[in-house]
């Protein structure tokens, strides 16, 4: 079985968040950029899986600019064995909505026919929490958001979710789509050696087009404002 | 216009709370059907009918539909799509799973988390973690949207709405339920408590989280946390206060050993009053809380807790 990993290049989640002035966005340039966390947790369990004899090959995909090359080179270095860039976007301020991330994800999807998908719950920069659900939508495929547990019997998986009374338990019929959550695992270091020979692993790089995916935006960005500051003491 | 509510539907019960914020929402935008789906919904579709402001109530029963299970549920909402151009949920664990999946079939965008409506299809969100709130216009020609209900005021009750049951396609046979972990608490929930007491790493171990707790049960207030306290293993993670966790905008925080990390402070900045107990005075989470008080929590905790007797 291979496993498809789609990794997403975000601002690093200890870098505090400017907005710019003019209301036009957040400001990225010559920003800490880093793997989602979230991903990290779906990287490590893929290679968990290969490492336990149930997978035989890690991809990891990114989509948006080409700068999501090192988050690539990230999750080969923890252990993915290849990895696909999808070129969508030119400015580093762009962002590819869920809607087609997962149509491209599909297109991905459609020629190396993975038995399993593991994404992060939500990108800690938009906080949509969709493309895994969104993606599963257009395969027709079961899925199973915010996985703090898995585990892969045959032609089904098990897979215990956080959900807001608890955790609920439900199983899945494969291929399946499942969205971690952070206490999945605890994501590998990679480690020098494993850097220098992610240099040489296979990098994949395709345009938004080659899929024949249309990127245009459905939301439009009206305005991004730092939200009402609240006042310590009283 | 008309609008879709899909109910909050726990166990056959309405969840009244997140419901009748979402239709505070939803009102907003149009003519409200609410849409109550599950294994037993009949009685949850009553309970709606009486909020004010629902226009009509749609029943769905079917095996398929309990527990939520995301491909029935989502299937059967965009089956009714056509006639709405709002389809709107409360953001619950469940909705965030089933409405993406719903969006995707119909080809349209999600909007998640709103946290404001400026008209039919320009709505207000917080992205990275509530740093920054983001005003989207969707050119789609229907919305999907989840709301944020700890920004919203519950919709009151004094509605007469006609109830209607709408036929459940077959069951794609995707997935199965195999079991749910809930505790059982009497306590308020933790998303609607008018008061929220949390712990988080300073606590220091699960036996020391009843310190929080009889604090919390001596001011009739929800029990909360910080991640890290939840990954400790000190408190079940549907505690867990933040930005993947809850998000809680009560009358009165609590923050006890908590040092106020930004995806911490995500979940909880809203909150009327913030109170915070910790020992370190640098703590960030003074910065936001308008009572501070530095001292050790081992003896202000349960100083505190005998002084409310
Ligand atoms: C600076 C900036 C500019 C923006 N500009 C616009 C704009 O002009 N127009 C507009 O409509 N919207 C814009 N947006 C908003 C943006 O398009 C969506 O809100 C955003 O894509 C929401 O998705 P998410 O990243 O939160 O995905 P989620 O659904 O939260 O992500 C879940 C998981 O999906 C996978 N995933 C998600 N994205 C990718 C990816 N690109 N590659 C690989 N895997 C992925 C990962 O596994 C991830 O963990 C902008 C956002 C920002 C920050
Ligand atoms: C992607 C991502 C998502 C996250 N989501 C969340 C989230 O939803 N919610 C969340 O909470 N965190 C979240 N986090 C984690 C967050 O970054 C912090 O690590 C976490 O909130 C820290 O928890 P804490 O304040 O309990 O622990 P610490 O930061 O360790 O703070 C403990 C505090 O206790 C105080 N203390 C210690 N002993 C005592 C004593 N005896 N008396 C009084 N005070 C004492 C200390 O001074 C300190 O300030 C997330 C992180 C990531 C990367």
């Amino acid at each position: 079985m291979k496993v498809l990993v789609p990794v997403k290049r975000v601002i690093d989640y200890n870098v505090k968040v400017r907005v710019k002035a003019d209301g036009s966005g957040v400001d990225l340039a010559n920003v800490k950029m880093s793997m989602n966390p979230f991903d990290e947790i779906a990287v490590e369990e893929a290679i968990r899986l290969k490492e336990a004899g149930k997978a035989e090959e890690v991809i990891a995909v990114s989509i948006g600019v080409k700068q999501a090359q090192e988050t690539l080179r990230t999750a080969l270095a923890m252990g993915a064995d290849r990895a696909i860039l999808v070129v969508a976007a030119d400015d580093v301020h762009t962002d590819i909505e869920p809607l087609a991330v997962a149509k491209i994800l599909k297109a991905v999807i459609d020629e190396e026919q993975p038995g399993l998908v593991l994404c992060g719950k939500q990108a800690i920069d938009n906080d949509m929490n969709a493309t895994g659900q969104m993606l599963s939508a257009l395969l027709g495929w079961s899925q199973a958001t915010f996985a703090s547990k898995l585990d892969i019997e045959g032609d089904h998986a098990l897979v215990t979710r956080e959900v807001d009374g608890g955790l609920q338990t439900i199983k899945v019929k494969m291929p399946t789509i499942v969205s971690v959550d952070l206490r999945l695992n605890e994501p590998r270091y990679a480690s020098l050696p494993n850097i220098m020979k992610a240099k040489k692993k296979p990098l994949d790089e395709k345009t938004a087009a080659d899929y024949g995916v249309d990127v245009t935006p459905r939301l439009e960005i009206v305005k991004t404002e730092e939200p009402p500051a609240r006042a310590a003491g009283i | 216009m008309a609008v879709l509510l899909i109910a909050e539907v726990t166990n056959g019960e309405l969840a009244m709370d997140a419901t009748a914020k979402a239709l505070t929402a939803a009102k907003a935008l149009g003519d409200v059907t609410v849409l109550a789906a599950g294994a037993h919904a009949a009685s949850a579709g009553e309970a709606a009918a009486k909020l004010d402001g629902v226009a009509k109530v749609l029943v769905a029963e079917d095996a398929s539909l309990g527990h939520r299970l995301a491909e029935a549920t989502a299937a059967l909402i965009a089956g009714l799509a056509d006639d709405y151009e709002h389809i709107v949920a409360p953001a619950t664990t469940d909705a965030k799973n089933v409405m993406p999946r719903v969006a995707a079939l119909l080809d349209v965008m999600v909007i998640s988390d709103v946290s404001g409506v400026v008209d039919g299809s320009t709505f207000e969100r917080p992205i990275y973690a509530g740093n920054a709130v983001q005003t989207v216009k969707s050119s789609d020609a229907k919305k999907v949207v989840t709301i944020r209900t700890s920004t919203f005021d519950a919709a009151g009750e004094g509605g007469a709405a006609s109830v209607d049951t709408v036929p459940v396609g077959d069951n794609p046979g995707l997935s199965e339920w195999v079991e749910d972990k809930v505790a059982e608490s009497d306590r308020p929930e933790l998303t609607s408590a008018g008061v929220v007491v949390s712990g988080g790493r300073g606590v220091g171990s699960e036996e020391d989280f009843h310190l929080i707790e009889k604090l919390a049960d001596k001011l009739g207030a929800a029990v909360g946390a910080s991640r890290a306290a939840v990954d400790s293993g000190y408190a079940p993670n549907d505690w867990q206060v933040g930005q993947t966790g809850k998000v809680v905008a009560p009358d009165l925080y609590i923050a006890v050993g908590i040092s106020g990390a930004i995806q911490h402070l995500a979940g909880m900045k809203d909150s009327k009053v913030i109170v915070a107990i910790n020992k370190d005075e640098e703590a960030p989470i003074f910065q936001v809380a308008d009572y501070g008080l530095v001292a050790d929590l081992f003896t202000a905790v349960p100083e505190l807790t005998e002084k409310l007797d």
